[in-house]
C-alpha cells in the first residue's frame, strides 16, 4: 500500500500555505500540491505572484513584494515539515478513505490522503470577446507586472474597476504614456485610497459605462471596439495593448458534482471550513466571495488547519 | 547553468542561431517577471533531459531589446523554438513541465 498522507493541501496561496504552517507545526507532515506554472493567477503562490507592492498585509509597514511574501510563507511551511510538490489535482475521489487525488491524466499518478484542504483559489476572468484569445501575448495581457515593460511610451487600456484594475493601471503608468481605464459602470468598486491615487494620476484616463466588444489587430493589438451602455454609441479606440482585470472566478472545476458549491462555483462551508464531505475542508478565495484578501485567506487557512487537526484527533480516539 | 544552456544577447543571437541548425528553445525572460522565475528550474531540467536533442537559450529582454522587438515579444515568459534557424513554435505564458514537453516534443 502506498503512503497515505494525514493531510494533503491543494493550493499554495496565503490560505494553503498558512494551513501548511499550522498542520506542519501540529506534526501532521502535510503535503502541499502547489499547482502548475501559468501566467494567470492559478499558479504556485496564487494571485499575489502577479502583484508588486502589498501595502496592507499586517507586519509590513514598508510594504512587501507579493512574490517575496509568498516565498516567505512557503519557506515557513517547509521549515515546519511541509513537503511541496509542483503538481495540481486533475481528478479527486472522496467516496471512501483514503481519499484519492490524481496528479496527471495518468491513472497511476495517485496521492492518498486521510484529509484534504482545498485552497485552490481563483483564476483571472477573461472578457470572452472576439480577438481576445488570439492576441494573448501580442498585446492582450492578464499580468501587468510581467508585460508592462513592453509598453514603454505606448498607449494602453486596463479593463475593470476593482482594486486590482486600479493597481494595475497605476503600475502601468510607470511605462505607458497613457492608460485608459475602461469600466462598465459609472463608478469604481476599488477602495477610496486606490480611487484617489488613480484620479490624481494624469496618465490615467477613465472611460465610464463602457463595454469592450472586440480586440482588433492582426499580429499585435491595434484597437478596441467599445460600446457605451448609456448611449448605445459604438467607437473604436486605437491603442497598443490591453490589460484585463475584471475579477476572478473560483478554481473548483475538479470538485464539481463532489463538493457542494453555490451557483458561481464557490465551495460552501458549514461550520468553520468543513465541506459536505467528512474530512474535506476549504479555505481562501475558493470559498470566499466577499472579502478575498490575502489576510482573510491566511486566516481561513489557519481555521482549516485547526479543523483538520481536530478531525484527525477524533479519528484516532474512535 | 548546465552546458546545454546558453545565454544569448542582441550581439550573439544571429550568429548562434544561424550557426546551429539543431533545435534551440529561446526563453525570453526578465528578473522582474514572477512566472519566468517559476519556469526557470523546469527549463533547467528539460535542458538536462534533452541533451543532444535540444538546447535551451536564455535571452534577457531588459538587456536585449533588438531581438525582443524583432520577434514581437510583448509578454513574458515567451518561449520560441527554432529549428533550422527558423521559429517553428511559440509558447506564451508559464506552463507546467508536462505541458511544455508535449508542445516541444511534437517538433523534435
Amino acid at each position: 500500500m502506498p503512503k497515505t498522507y494525514e493531510v494533503v493541501i491543494l493550493g499554495s496561496g496565503p490560505a494553503g500555505l498558512t494551513a501548511a504552517i499550522y498542520t506542519g507545526r501540529a506534526n501532521l507532515s502535510p503535503l502541499v500540491l502547489e499547482g502548475e506554472p501559468s501566467s494567470a493567477s492559478d499558479q504556485p503562490g496564487g494571485q499575489l505572484m502577479l502583484t508588486t507592492e502589498v501595502e496592507n498585509f499586517p507586519g509590513f509597514p514598508e510594504g512587501v513584494q507579493g512574490p517575496e511574501l509568498m516565498d516567505r510563507m512557503r519557506n515557513q511551511a517547509i521549515k515546519f515539515g511541509a513537503s511541496v510538490e509542483q503538481k495540481k489535482a486533475f481528478r479527486v475521489s472522496f467516496d471512501q478513505k483514503p481519499y484519492k487525488i490524481w496528479t496527471s491524466l495518468d491513472e497511476t499518478d495517485i496521492i492518498y490522503a486521510n484529509s484534504v484542504i482545498i485552497a485552490t483559489g481563483a483564476k483571472s476572468l477573461m472578457l470572452d470577446i472576439p480577438g481576445e484569445q488570439e492576441l494573448v501575448g501580442h498585446g492582450v495581457s492578464t499580468c501587468a507586472t510581467c508585460d508592462g515593460f513592453f509598453f514603454r511610451d505606448k498607449t494602453i487600456a486596463v479593463i475593470g474597476g476593482g482594486d486590482s484594475a486600479l493597481e494595475e493601471a497605476l503600475f502601468l503608468t510607470r511605462f505607458a504614456n497613457k492608460v485608459y481605464l475602461i469600466h462598465r459602470r459609472n463608478e469604481w468598486r476599488a477602495s477610496p485610497i486606490m480611487q484617489e491615487r488613480a484620479r490624481s494620476n494624469v496618465k490615467i484616463v477613465p472611460i465610464w459605462n463602457t463595454k469592450v466588444t472586440s480586440v482588433n489587430g492582426a499580429s499585435t493589438v491595434k484597437s478596441l471596439s467599445l460600446l457605451n451602455t448609456e448611449t448605445n454609441e459604438t467607437t473604436e479606440l486605437e491603442l497598443d495593448g490591453v490589460f484585463i482585470a475584471i475579477g476572478h472566478s473560483p478554481s473548483t472545476e475538479v470538485f464539481k458534482g463532489i463538493i457542494d458549491m453555490d451557483e458561481n462555483g464557490y465551495i460552501e462551508t458549514g461550520v468553520g471550513t468543513q465541506t459536505n464531505i467528512e474530512g474535506v475542508f476549504a479555505c481562501g478565495d475558493v470559498q470566499d466571495h466577499t472579502y478575498k484578501q490575502a489576510i482573510t485567506a491566511a486566516g481561513s487557512g489557519c481555521m482549516a488547519a485547526l479543523d483538520v487537526q481536530k478531525y484527525i484527533e477524533n479519528l484516532v480516539e474512535t | 547553468m548546465s552546458q546545454n544552456m546558453i545565454e544569448l544577447t542582441d550581439k550573439t543571437f544571429d550568429e548562434v542561431l544561424l550557426e546551429d541548425i539543431s533545435p534551440v528553445l529561446v526563453d525570453f525572460w526578465a528578473e522582474w517577471c514572477g512566472p519566468c522565475k517559476t519556469i526557470s528550474p523546469i527549463l533547467d531540467e528539460i535542458a538536462l533531459e534533452k541533451t543532444g536533442a535540444l538546447r535551451i537559450a536564455k535571452l534577457n529582454v531588459d538587456e536585449n531589446l533588438d531581438v525582443t522587438r524583432r520577434f514581437e515579444v510583448l509578454s513574458i515568459p515567451t518561449l520560441i523554438l527554432f529549428k533550422d534557424s527558423e521559429p517553428v513554435l511559440r509558447i506564451v505564458g508559464a506552463k507546467g513541465k508536462s505541458q511544455l514537453l508535449e508542445l516541444i516534443d511534437e517538433h523534435l
